[in-house]
């Protein structure tokens, strides 16, 4: 019987370097290519130094399994992350409506949604990231508590904070 | 072929046709990509008029490259080539950033634009399909407003074309800013902000060809490799090689803004009438602890993330954004204008960066005008009132917005420092060359030979006077020729497009040609590489040098030289009165042309030549350079 170890993958947006280290890693690990697009996190550069890596926050009530109409996302018992059933899944793209920061993706060349798996509970982004010492992603024991679906948040939305914090009055307009 | 996308895109904007190109593998083999099949491809399209060419007319080729390494080398970057406008040969010039992964990720190695068109354009690459569109809507305006514009429109039609996908990430743009725009020779092609490939001057090339800007949206896979496990496992040695790498990750290239300065006095100060200073308020430890915002900022792939974001927060300076500024334009935007605090030194970097003035090219250009001040050959008339006096950040950012805009001196000082020289010398009737620090048209890196102790000059006084690239100070003539800052090295470097900082130990250089063989499956080796591939393409870029044309021609006796000012005695510091040994640099001139294969008068031997299968290269310079 597997056992049941639920991670997370903590984020601080202020620390990311903007490497995409995290994207070579997660698609090397999915897809065996390096392949920007179809990582299951991805940078975004809506501004240049307010980069943001956007990926599952896991929210307690996991809308996006909500709504699935044809049963194609579950949630792991060992992990919690969601995983995507990709013979099951139609690509309608109602998971990506229904999470609040339009996290999920469809795989570029499949038709199926991108969610990120925790690897099965090593994450491939937080190692490298903090092998690299940036420490923007890192394994943190998954809390008791509904506030990581603060994460759970559209790139606009946290790069909008993000230019204020790191660029001050300059960085209002910029988004 | 692997690494390769396999294809390269030809757009024609006076016909505003687009199509495919291909090379075959023995082309690619021999020419990687990047620089070198940049410098083939110039010489196969233009090399029997390459004289005639004005690299400012539609004539000319800009071409945007990247390389089989591109996106799997950590660090990645892009190689702009065309005919210089600046050495009227060919420069391979680099900028980092995200660009040539979503050119990869398209399907494309490559642009190769041509022509010139109607009106302000700008060209979107998605996914093997590419379009040029209006851009009267951007064209005139700054870097950071570019864009904001580039990104918003990029992700808008993304959406629409795709509405299902998620969110759009923002595809990845160059552009030029009003400097390049206006055909100024010091202009830069810029990515993301602060990001310019300043060396050979495309930025104008681009403006010369009414393109603002390309952009770029890949949603494939960069291209197979041939041994996939063995590219992850280097990558990961590489990046652990720099991630112990703890000076060049926490300062960058900072470091030296006053390290050069002061103990190896190789730093440009006031147009170089010095290379030395003291002055503590420089070094980078005052940037870290006062200006910088955020402290590791990297492009695809990097593991060193050397760039900084700089933005002062209090003061008359305050809000300004540049990254670091690293050690170049430390130098070049402030000692070399007498500034010497960090806060002027990122306002005024900011404001070339909004122009899109090279902080070199620019620096130089502006630290010409100012010992001109200084001398009083040019004078506060001249200068439309401008009061240009050594430390004065603001009197400089006024003559940086004359010289992006053309306007009053600011149109001959746009033509860069030798061109200017000889262009204000005609009216004055003054021989104003001896102030100009600069290698066939191309400004000196902020490096100097004099104290004998900088990297550049341990290569034997000839480092820029024999580089193909002139002035670059990341392309020097170097002995022995293997050495790892040899230009032969760098041509590597430049043709498979990724950073060279993260191959800069020697532990790292050791594990490239394994990288090479990893992704193409080709194993170059030392040998290959030292004497056949890498002369080709150094000899192609000599011979385009020596042929230069229409306005500048260089002649080896007189121009393969360094500058006048590198022979007067240093002033100060250290190394007061030590200068450039001119016996000693004659000897390592003659010691590197015979290394090299090219024969007394500077050009490359015909039996060497004849050995590479350069033929027709032969003939021609027998032909031209009687």
């Amino acid at each position: 019987m597997s056992q049941k170890k639920p991670v997370w993958i903590a984020r601080d947006y202020t620390r990311c370097s903007g490497c995409r280290k995290c994207e070579i890693a997660c698609s090397l690990f999915h897809e065996k290519r390096i392949w920007p697009e179809a990582s299951r996190i991805r940078v975004f550069m809506l501004v240049p130094g307010a980069e943001v890596p956007h990926f599952c926050a896991q929210c307690h009530d996991y809308p996006c399994i909500e709504s699935c109409p044809v049963e194609a996302l579950s949630v792991s018992e060992e992990t919690e992350a969601v995983l995507v059933d990709k013979e099951k899944c139609t690509g309608c793209a109602l998971c990506i409506d229904a999470c609040p920061g339009k996290i999920p993706h469809l795989h570029p060349t499949e038709n199926y949604a991108l969610i990120c798996d925790l690897c099965g509970g090593d994450p491939q982004c937080a190692r490298v990231c903090g092998e690299g010492r940036w420490n923007a992603l890192w394994v943190a024991k998954k809390p008791k508590s509904h506030s990581y679906r603060l994460y759970a948040k559209r790139p606009e939305e946290v790069t909008r904070e993000l230019v204020i914090n790191l660029y001050g009055e300059k960085g209002k307009g910029m988004i | 072929m692997r690494g390769y996308a396999g294809k390269f895109l030809e757009v024609d904007l006076s016909t505003e046709k687009m199509k495919d190109v291909n090379f075959d593998e023995a082309i690619l083999r021999q020419y990687i990509g990047g620089r070198g099949l940049a410098t083939r491809i110039l010489w196969d399209r233009l090399g029997d008029h390459w004289e005639k060419v004005d690299p400012l007319g539609p004539e000319n080729i800009l071409l945007l490259f990247t390389g089989p390494l591109t996106g799997f080398f950590p660090g990645a970057k892009l190689c702009v080539s065309g005919k210089s406008p600046q050495s009227n040969g060919i420069v391979g010039s680099t900028v980092a950033g995200e660009f040539p992964v979503e050119i990869k990720c398209s399907g494309y190695d490559g642009l190769i634009v041509t022509g010139k068109a109607s009106h302000p354009v700008y060209v979107s690459v998605t996914d093997s399909k590419a379009e040029i569109r209006d851009a009267s809507h951007i064209w005139g305006k700054e870097a950071k407003e570019t864009l904001k514009i580039l990104t918003e429109e990029g992700r808008r039609e993304l959406r629409e074309r795709n509405p299902r996908y998620g969110e759009w990430k923002e595809p990845a743009a160059i552009y030029i800013g009003p400097a390049g725009e206006n055909k100024v020779r010091v202009s830069a092609v810029t990515a993301k902000w602060t990001h310019g490939a300043g060396y050979g001057g495309y930025g104008a090339v681009m403006g010369s060809k009414n393109l603002k800007a390309v952009i770029a949206k890949g949603t494939g896979p960069l291209p197979e490799v041939a041994d996939l496990e063995k590219v992850s496992t280097l990558i990961d040695e590489i990046s652990r090689i720099y991630y112990r790498a703890d000076e060049w990750r926490r300062w960058g290239t900072g470091a030296a803004g006053y390290d050069v300065g002061a103990r190896l006095s190789s730093e440009p100060v006031k147009n170089w009438q010095d290379e030395w200073h003291d002055e503590k308020s420089f070094g980078v430890d005052k940037f870290e602890e006062r200006v910088w915002i955020k402290r590791y900022w990297g492009d695809f792939g990097c593991p060193t993330t050397c760039l900084k974001i700089a933005m002062p927060k209090a003061g008359p300076f305050k809000g300004a954004i540049t990254d670091n500024p690293d050690y170049e334009n430390q130098a070049y935007v402030g000692t070399n204008l007498g500034l010497f605090t960090p806060e002027e030194n990122v306002y005024l970097m900011a404001l070339l960066d909004d122009l899109g003035l090279c902080g070199i090219q620019g620096g130089n250009v502006l630290g010409f005008a100012g010992e001109l001040f200084q001398r009083g050959i040019l004078t506060k008339g001249d200068l439309d009132g401008i009061e240009l006096k050594w430390g004065d950040a603001e009197a400089f950012a006024s003559l940086a917005l004359m010289i992006a805009r053309r306007e009053g001196i600011g149109d001959v000082l746009a033509e860069g420092t030798y061109r200017a020289a000889l262009k204000i010398g005609e009216i004055k009737k003054m021989d104003l060359l001896p102030y100009a620090v600069v290698e066939k048209g191309i400004a000196i890196g902020a490096h100097g030979i004099r104290s004998g102790e900088d990297y550049t000059a341990e290569a034997g006084l000839m480092s820029f006077a024999c580089s193909v690239q002139g002035g670059d100070h990341t392309s020097i003539a170097y002995l022995p020729l293997t050495h790892g800052n040899s230009e032969l090295n760098v041509i590597l470097h430049d043709s498979g497009v990724y950073c060279w900082f993260n191959v800069m130990e020697d532990e790292a250089l050791d594990l490239i040609w394994d990288f090479f063989e990893a992704v193409t499956g080709w194993r170059i080796g030392p040998e290959e590489w030292y004497e056949t591939t890498a002369r080709r393409i150094l000899h192609l870029q000599r011979a385009a040098l020596l042929l230069g044309g229409p306005d500048l021609r260089w002649d080896p006796k007189v121009h393969d030289d360094n500058p006048p000012r590198f022979y007067e005695p240093l002033p100060s510091g250290p190394y007061a009165g030590k200068t450039t040994d001119r016996a000693k640099f004659e000897e390592y001139k003659k010691e590197y042309y015979e290394a090299v294969g090219w024969d007394e008068r500077g050009r490359p031997k015909s039996e060497e030549l004849k050995r590479l299968g350069l033929k027709d290269l032969d003939r021609k310079l027998r032909n031209a350079l009687r």
